[in-house]
């Protein structure tokens, strides 16, 4: 049965807002590392920025975003179209072990980000 | 010669769904959809099973997929379905299907049931009905027309998926009419049942609902109304 014990807040309102409060961080980030790009980099300009912790908690927060948003819209996705109504009884193996795997991989890009901006 | 091709199915005799085809002279008229089906059934073939009542769209008992699009037969023109001289008819998407284009709306039903669609006031009732202003009452305009047809929720994908947890377009158009009414006190209440993921939250706002309303209503907005009443009990 779909339950909502993997969701990611366990609330719809909560979810929801948080969906569209990340993607909102995700365009920010996005549009000024493609900005950066635009007005041409080289190794030192980049290390230098991501160097101040301006950009530090910028980035820790687009992968914070980057985390939140993908669980929730990968975690609607799952418990649409895996489910035992779609499936039969597997989908209900499948989807907690997609569920479980997209998790922990979101979770590890998150560990990933860290150490590479401040290691 | 109009082609027409219904989707036919008996549970008790046929081991799967099939379309069969009919040539109908309509005559060149543009009559309504629900004309040719009793021109089917009074001419062709006498097994085809579908629901009817009113013929004027008061009802709701005739909402079919017509060429793709849901709504109600007796109110859609072949001008407006026909594409190519062919219309395909198929019972609303989504629900079990008892028989022919006849389908079993418990799903929908108790979505409905699941929102509370009555006013629930516990103050002592006054001598005469509970009076709204004419501004109170024009906020119910656009929801209260809803005939329950179902055309909009079997459009929405969300609702086939998850039919038992997704109120539905149609559920959350009422869900929306009562939180809406000045009259009624369980607004709290109401609410405080709309705010896990699936209820409300697994509209994502692709309007198949709005589209498809054979009393042009706007479901999407009423849930959005919704939305915007969580957010705002919440923060």
């Amino acid at each position: 049965m779909v339950t909502q014990v993997t969701s990611f807040s366990r609330n719809g309102l909560s979810d929801w807002l948080i969906q569209r409060v990340s993607s909102l961080i995700m365009l920010a980030y996005f549009l000024f590392i493609g900005f950066q790009i635009a007005n041409g980099i080289d190794y030192t300009s980049w290390r230098a920025l991501h160097d101040t912790t301006a950009m530090k908690v910028f980035t820790l927060l687009a992968i914070g975003a980057y985390v939140s948003h993908a669980w929730i819209g990968l975690w609607t996705v799952f418990t649409d179209y895996l489910t035992e109504y779609m499936l039969g009884s597997i989908g209900n193996v499948v989807r907690p072990v997609l569920q479980i795997a997209v998790v922990l991989t979101l979770v590890v890009y998150a560990i990933w980000v860290i150490q590479v901006i401040w290691g | 010669m109009l082609q027409v091709s219904v989707y036919r199915f008996n549970p008790e005799t046929d081991s799967a769904p099939q379309m069969q085809d009919y040539n109908v002279d309509t005559g060149g008229k543009d009559l309504m959809v629900l004309d040719v089906l009793e021109m089917i059934k009074a001419d062709y073939d006498a097994s085809v099973t579908y629901r009817r009542s009113c013929r004027e769209g008061v009802c709701g008992s005739d909402g079919l997929n017509m060429n793709g699009k849901n709504g109600l037969a007796c109110i859609t023109p072949l001008s407006q379905a026909v594409k190519n001289n062919k219309l395909v008819i198929r019972p609303l998407p989504g629900l079990p299907v008892v028989r022919d284009l006849v389908v079993d709306m418990s799903l929908f039903y108790a979505q409905y049931e699941k929102i509370e669609p009555y006013l629930q006031n516990n103050t002592p009732a006054p001598a005469i009905e509970r009076l709204q202003t004419p501004e109170d009452r024009a906020k119910l305009d656009g929801l209260y027309e809803c005939i329950l047809c179902a055309c909009c929720s079997t459009s929405c994908p969300s609702f086939w998926w998850n039919p038992d947890r997704f109120v539905g377009p149609a559920g959350l158009l009422q869900a929306y009419r009562f939180l809406a009414d000045s009259r009624d006190q369980a607004t709290d209440e109401r609410l405080a049942k709309l705010d896990d993921p699936f209820s409300v939250f697994r509209c994502h706002g692709i309007q198949n609902c709005v589209n498809v309303c054979p009393k042009g209503l706007n479901p999407t907005r009423a849930i959005g109304h919704i939305r915007t009443m969580l957010l705002n009990r919440a923060a």
